[in-house]
């Protein structure tokens, strides 16, 4: 499995570079992972989505909604890709430590 | 870039075909099935590998299980010895498959996607391969072959436009289906086809949306649909005794723009009081199994007749998904059934008997909807949704697979007013592929569904220059999945939406509000006719055009 190291520490990903060690997610893990997004300041307006996102996942077990994401966080689908340029199954969840959706998405 | 994927080189190799020769790289390759995933389905030879690694892992008796996969399958099914044996190599295939037209690499003409098995079967399981060998075209089993079926099996969508034109009605998907049973007997697989097959059979769905989440996210639905309308919308969930199981694909309450067909179903059935339930239990009308073996597929179809059955429906209604007809309408009836439980489905508002049904018990919504509006059981306003240009994409599977090609298009030209077709010899069962289904949606393998989508997306293109098209309609969820990564490459400008988000959107309901935007928040009374693109950003026509 591949491993993915940046300021010190190492985390197995999958090949996109999804984390595998979900129960290793912290605040400071999205930060690293914000690297490989393109994203350099992580602002209140991304903890948003990002802290939805986790406590959906740990919650129900999987990502919510695209369009449960824009409602519940106030934000158009537009400006959720403005934050997280790869969007938010892709961009988003990598940064929450969700794995990848697969299927007909 | 468009350009860079438009040089289309002509890719035809020297020396002889039979020498195989796959080239494995990102962008037109898919990712081998994780190892979690072929042990959760109980697969043979789970192992880390990948398709660009040198060492397959290939189990030690390899080869004897290929050929001895192959034996039971040509003694099982009388269909797959018939296509290795009556290919006249005429040709009229190879130009009709979109993978072909869109990377020139000759192997993915359907004849000769086909003859890197049939050169297999002829070597050894006919007399004249046998004592002749490569001067009849037969070529040994060896380890570069496997990866060549794993290849190029991984390039075909098992859409079968290939197969209309044959004159001797060879179904080329059928030959892939094969390619890839045998593939999964030594754990050659890819993980976009077992990782949903694993999750359906872990919850129910494709995506792995558990009981409690899956009713949050219907929950969710229903209150959004009676936000837009003022009317209090219910989704029934394991509704005992209903008349109606619902089955949909499980992206539709999950992925953008699935949803809003999503509400569309919602508020249509509420408008004609249907007596229905969905179940969390047949979450899914998809099926990744179809792309991995027959097997697989029968599993995973169980749970829709035996949900059916436990909640004491009468007869099974099915959402906008594509595949899932194939399975549906073709396999269903004998892999699982019969479903004399069931009755012949009969619609409750029109009195229609659906005599296509009689044997599956399934009715394709397009159907039912289409009935309703044909009898004039619906209103509808169809300058809600005057912001669209509407073209229609036939899904593969519902029009080549079973026949659908009027049902969606009678809803079309109901809930809309600009509908404009493609060229005939794009649509209908000649309709051209996304190119990202049979599980290839991934996007380790975007290069190739970019390529596979060109001539889909050069359909667009002219009805998009010629009447100023701004949505493709289409009835599979694959399709929303991927078309809009297609149309922003290489058609921008062009949105994706289900038929069914029309209809909703053209539907008068009995005591709603005013709408005042339309399914997805756009404004209905406003001027702005403004186009969102895939990334949600509002552009004008012009600003389309140019992106």
């Amino acid at each position: 499995m591949p491993v993915f190291e940046i300021n010190g520490n190492s985390y197995e990903v999958d090949e996109d570079g999804f984390l595998q060690e979900p129960e290793r997610w912290n605040h400071e893990v999205a930060k690293d992972f914000a690297n490989t997004e393109a994203i350099t300041d992580l602002t209140e307006e991304h903890w948003k989505v990002i802290d939805y996102i986790r406590n959906y996942y740990l919650e129900f077990g999987i990502a919510p909604m695209v369009r449960k994401v824009c409602k519940e966080t106030g934000h158009k689908l537009s400006e959720i890709y403005k934050l997280f340029p790869s969007g938010p199954a892709k961009g988003a969840c990598k940064l929450a430590g969700l794995p990848k959706p697969a299927g007909c998405v | 870039m468009p350009e860079k994927l438009l040089s289309i080189e002509p890719n035809n190799p020297e020396g002889d075909w039979r020498e195989a020769k796959a080239e494995f790289r990102k962008g037109t390759i898919c990712y081998s099935a994780a190892p979690k995933n072929v042990t959760y389905l109980g697969l043979p030879n789970p192992r880390p590998w990948q398709p660009f690694d040198a060492d397959w892992k290939l189990p030690p008796d390899w080869k004897q299980t290929i050929l001895d996969g192959m034996k039971e399958r040509l003694q099982k099914y009388r269909s797959f010895r018939l296509f290795m044996e009556i290919c006249v190599r005429c040709g009229a295939c190879a130009d009709k498959c979109h993978f072909y037209i869109g990377s020139g690499d000759p192997k993915n003409m359907p004849v000769l996607r086909a003859e890197l098995m049939r050169s297999v079967y002829r070597r050894y399981f006919t007399l004249t391969g046998r004592l002749f060998g490569s001067l009849v075209g037969a070529r040994e089993l060896t380890e570069d072959v496997i990866k060549e079926w794993f290849y190029y099996f991984c390039q075909c969508t098992e859409c079968r436009r290939c197969s209309v034109f044959c004159p001797y009605g060879i179904d080329t998907a059928e030959i892939t289906m094969m390619g890839r049973e045998l593939l999964d007997l030594i754990g050659c697989n890819i993980n976009w086809v077992l990782e949903p097959a694993a999750n359906c059979f872990r919850t129910g769905n494709h995506l792995g949306v558990q009981p409690h989440a899956f009713q949050d996210s219907l929950q969710f639905a229903a209150g959004e649909a009676s936000e837009i309308t003022g009317l209090p919308i219910e989704v029934p969930i394991n509704r005992k005794g209903a008349e109606i199981l619902f089955v949909m694909p499980s992206a539709d309450y999950f992925g953008t723009p699935h949803y809003y067909t999503l509400l569309g179903y919602l508020m249509l059935f509420h408008e004609i009081g249907l007596d229905y339930t969905v179940s969390a239990f047949a979450s899914e009308g998809g099926n990744f199994g179809l792309f991995s073996s027959h097997e697989l597929t029968k599993r995973l179809n169980a749970k829709i007749y035996e949900e059916a059955k436990r909640l004491g429906v009468k007869w099974i209604l099915g959402g906008e998904c594509g595949h899932m007809w194939r399975v549906f309408h073709q396999y269903m009836d004998t892999m699982n059934g019969p479903a004399d439980f069931l009755e012949p489905p009969v619609s409750p508002i029109t009195g229609t008997r659906f005599e296509n049904a009689r044997a599956t018990r399934a009715v394709h919504i397009c159907e039912f909807t289409a009935d309703l509006i044909h009898h004039g059981k619906l209103r509808l306003d169809p300058s809600r949704n005057d912001r669209w240009n509407v073209t229609y994409h036939d899904s593969c599977n519902p029009s080549r697979a079973m026949g659908l090609l009027e049902e969606p298009r009678h809803i079309l030209k109901n809930v809309c007013r600009n509908f404009h077709e493609m060229p005939e010899n794009t649509i209908r069962e000649q309709t051209f592929c996304c190119g990202s289904g049979a599980g290839l949606g991934t996007d380790e393998n975007l290069e190739m569904r970019l390529r596979g989508g060109f001539p889909r997306a050069n359909a667009v293109k002219y009805v998009r220059e010629k009447h100023g098209v701004n949505l493709l309609a289409c009835i599979c969820a694959i399709d929303k999945a991927t078309l809009p990564t297609l149309m922003e490459y290489w058609v921008p400008g062009v949105e994706v939406a289900g038929v069914h988000e029309l209809l909703g959107n053209a539907l008068i309901m009995t005591g709603e509000k005013e709408r005042t935007t339309d399914l997805r928040g756009e404004d209905l009374r406003g001027e702005d006719l403004r186009v969102e693109n895939l990334r949600g950003e509002r552009l004008t026509k012009e600003e389309a055009t140019r992106e």
